[in-house]
């Protein structure tokens, strides 16, 4: 165990560095993902033909081979075409595209899960599509995107150990290589274990409350500021419940 | 929209055909091979309130969507205040499709309540009031927020401006999507059995509101309602129809107390017995 912790001492910094580009790499790709989940999805749905056929190309491409694939070919195969990318370019890039095609289709199932009257009551009160999309539908859908979403973003962060085989170190590299020095596996892959845990517990944490936000602004739940605010507040008549729900 | 009028260029030359402002002229609807609606022939004038009565599948509903243009007639032209409404005028008088632009300035001219209400569940009651007078029609806020609060308190409902629709009884709800539909100033109002979803309890108050709007302002109004005193209370005329024809028609206190075709006799006594 000395030894675990004299070898965790000396990498210390760049267990802080790997730690840091874990975050940053699911951050980043979350945020590519999340773009294009938007736009792929609003593209399935697109009455123009060339528009969903791009979309539909595009998502199954990404969804129908294999991440691990698209790295290598994005880091390796890409120079010898000419084009150089920075390592994390070519993580965050795998990443967002990868789930930014499993997030397109949950944008579509959220949109086309409202139901038409929602739809026609816009048409009622003589609002452009536009209008009906962003002002009507999208609050509704974005309520039930955020769990999917959520679940997304875990995986994500659960394969950016996959960036070690474009030669960085995130959190994982790092401690196989304290492991490898102190020969101590269980606190070495004890800790690394303990760092995903924190992490997808902080996400799912920040996701709950984004979701108790969209959820409050249909009236379900007491929202965000419920939490703070005494219980015996009443939420108003009808209020059902899910207050105070966070964590997994 | 593929379909042609039957007969365009005769259509287009005609003067404005009357004084009505919904005319329906020759419409055919079809789902698939089910003719809903066949050659349907009938008009309403500016101020009048109609009640179509039928059994159900009728084509009642179906004619309250193809005037609030979310379904297209497979044939024949509507009119409102005459203008054909699924077809547009070319400078040339010839009739066209017609395209959004021309759906909206239709639209803008008529208002519907749904049976289900239809809130928007992300708006309080006051935004879902306000939503459209203010994005749809430019109005500024305070002005919208003052006329949607007017519009409130007519329908009993002034203190709950704050709540979320999913706070509400169907009864309140219904009388929210009221003061929405009147809160764009509708030429005409159309009124899809505006209470079929409704507890027993909650019908007085929606159709009491439905009273005062007819009482105190000119809006032409198309209702389809199994409510018959409603029904009678408030409409110059009613249409019996069945199978997507008008099997009677006249003036409420003969439809319901004197009626003479078979068909409508046997339907309102089904009514009565429902009760
Ligand atoms: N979107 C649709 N697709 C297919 N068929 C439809 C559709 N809408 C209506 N229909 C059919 O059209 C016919 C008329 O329906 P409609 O809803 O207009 O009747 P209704 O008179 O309003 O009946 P109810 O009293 O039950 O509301 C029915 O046979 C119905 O099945
Ligand atoms: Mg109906």
């Amino acid at each position: 165990m000395d030894t675990f912790f004299h070898q965790l001492d000396l990498v210390l910094p760049r267990f802080w560095s790997g730690v840091w580009l874990t975050v940053e790499a699911t951050l980043l790709g979350g945020a590519l993902a999340f773009v294009l989940s938007f736009v792929l999805g609003l593209m399935l749905r697109s009455e123009t033909l060339v528009l969903r056929g791009l979309a539909r190309f595009v998502v199954e491409f990404f969804r129908g081979t294999s991440i691990f694939v698209q790295l290598f070919f994005l880091f390796y195969a890409l120079p010898g075409l000419g084009f150089q990318l920075a390592p994390l370019f070519c993580g965050v890039l795998a990443f967002g595209l990868n789930y930014g095609a499993y997030g397109a289709e949950i944008v579509r199932g959220s949109i086309n899960s409202i139901p038409a009257p929602q739809w026609e009551a816009g048409v009622a009160l003589n609002m452009t599509a536009g209008q009906r999309m962003r002002r009507v539908i999208l609050p509704q859908a974005w309520a039930r995107m955020i769990p999917q979403f959520t679940n997304l973003l875990i995986q994500l962060l659960k394969d950016t150990p996959l960036l070690s085989l474009i030669l960085m170190a995130d959190v994982t590299y790092v401690m196989q290589q304290v492991r490898q020095a102190s020969g101590n596996s269980i606190a070495a892959y004890g800790l690394v274990l303990l760092v995903y845990l924190v992490l997808a517990y902080l996400l799912t944490l920040i996701m709950n409350l984004l979701e108790m936000q969209a959820k409050a602004k249909l009236g379900e739940g007491r929202g965000v500021r419920g939490l703070f605010t005494a219980r015996t507040a009443p939420g108003g008549a009808g209020s059902p419940g899910g207050e105070g729900v966070v964590g997994p | 929209m593929a379909t042609e009028p039957a007969n365009p260029e005769a259509d287009a030359s005609a003067t404005a055909p009357s004084a009505a402002c919904i005319k329906f002229d020759q419409v055919v609807k079809r789902f698939g091979s089910n003719t809903v609606l066949d050659h349907l022939d009938f008009s309403v004038d500016r101020g009048e309130r109609v009640t179509l009565i039928g059994p159900s599948g009728s084509g009642k509903t179906t004619i309250l969507r193809l005037l609030m243009t979310l379904e297209k007639v497979n044939d024949g032209v509507i009119w409102v205040d005459d203008e054909p409404f699924s077809h547009m005028r070319t400078p040339g008088g010839q009739l066209r499709p017609a395209n959004e632009k021309h759906l909206s300035a239709i639209r803008r001219k008529i208002g519907m309540v749904f049976q289900q209400f239809n809130l928007f569940p992300n708006m309080r009651v006051l935004q879902n009031i306000t939503e459209a007078p203010i994005h749809v029609l430019g109005q500024d806020r305070a002005k919208a927020e003052a006329r949607a609060r007017e519009l409130l308190e007519m329908v009993g409902l002034g203190d709950r401006a704050d709540a979320h629709p999913s706070q509400l009884s169907g009864g309140q709800q219904q009388r929210v999507a009221i003061a929405r539909a009147l809160a764009m100033d509708p030429e005409i109002l159309l009124l899809d059995e505006v209470t079929s979803a409704l507890d027993p309890e909650l019908v007085a108050d929606v159709l009491n509101v439905l009273r005062d709007v007819a009482r105190e302002t000119d809006i032409t109004m198309l209702i389809v309602t199994h409510e018959m005193q409603f029904a009678r209370d408030v409409s110059h005329r009613v249409l019996m129809f069945d199978h997507g024809r008008i099997v009677e028609s006249g003036p409420p206190d003969q439809i319901f107390g004197n009626p003479t075709e078979e068909r409508t006799q046997r339907f309102l006594r089904a009514v009565l017995e429902e009760r």
